[in-house]
């Protein structure tokens, strides 16, 4: 699992995932904190900062799709890990806002890996066990075109 | 299973992906996905995973980069039917 978040082609300010909690063929779950300092809490809102939904969207597909997508490809084993990939869709419902200094914990479950596209069903949930959002997302694996 | 049958069968698994509407209308064997009904590439996935289902087939890699048109797609499923 630590293998998975090292590599997550992610760094910050653009990292949204702190851990691996488990992890299998078929799902995944992962946490993530939202630091208060993080730079679009400054105008989302002005004086009212919540996290805006692009990116809980994005924390889930990091998480949910990318961080699935790394442990099937390395079940592959796959060499070329350098494989580059691409967010193809994302239908999401936010049931509840997530303010700044907020733990999430994101749980996807795989409908399918075909054909290198990988499309799960993800839910978001708070620190409470609350539902935040939930939706389907799906990635491709990008065919090198240098 | 008739060519006729696959064809009104294919066109109904594309619709709900289908960007260009044009290219509903005009749907016959030359018919390219990605080009006359503008079905991105990666739900040109989803939409050989619905022909596996409606036809009870699998289709692996290699016919799935050879389906461009509407005419491949149905000489696949073809194949596949006789198998």
């Amino acid at each position: 699992m630590q293998e998975i978040l090292a590599q997550l082609p992610y760094s910050s300010p653009f990292l949204f995932v702190d851990e691996i909690l488990n992890v299998d063929s078929d799902s995944i779950e992962g946490k993530f904190t939202f630091s208060p300092d993080l730079d679009f809490y400054k105008g989302h809102f002005k004086d009212n900062p919540v996290t805006p939904g692009v990116i809980l969207t994005e924390c889930m597909a990091q998480i949910g799709v990318v961080g699935l997508g790394i442990y099937l490809l390395n079940q592959e084993k796959k060499d070329d890990l350098k494989a580059k990939i691409a967010m193809t869709s994302s239908e999401v419902e936010y049931l509840k806002p997530v303010y700044p200094g907020e733990t999430v914990t994101v749980h996807s479950e795989k409908q399918y890996y075909r054909f290198e596209k990988l499309k799960c069903r993800v839910k978001m949930f708070d620190s409470e066990n609350n539902l935040v959002c939930r939706g389907v997302i799906a990635g491709m694996i990008l065919k090198d075109r240098s | 299973m008739s060519e006729k049958e696959i064809l009104t069968r294919l066109k109904t698994i594309v619709k709900p992906y289908v960007q260009r509407m044009e290219g509903l209308n005009d749907f016959q064997e030359n018919t390219d996905f990605l080009n006359d009904l503008e079905i991105n590439s990666a739900n040109l996935v989803d939409v050989v995973l619905d022909v596996e289902d409606e036809f009870n087939i699998e289709i692996d890699n290699d016919s799935m980069e050879g389906m461009l048109t509407v005419g491949d797609a149905k000489s696949i499923i073809q194949r596949k039917l006789s198998n």
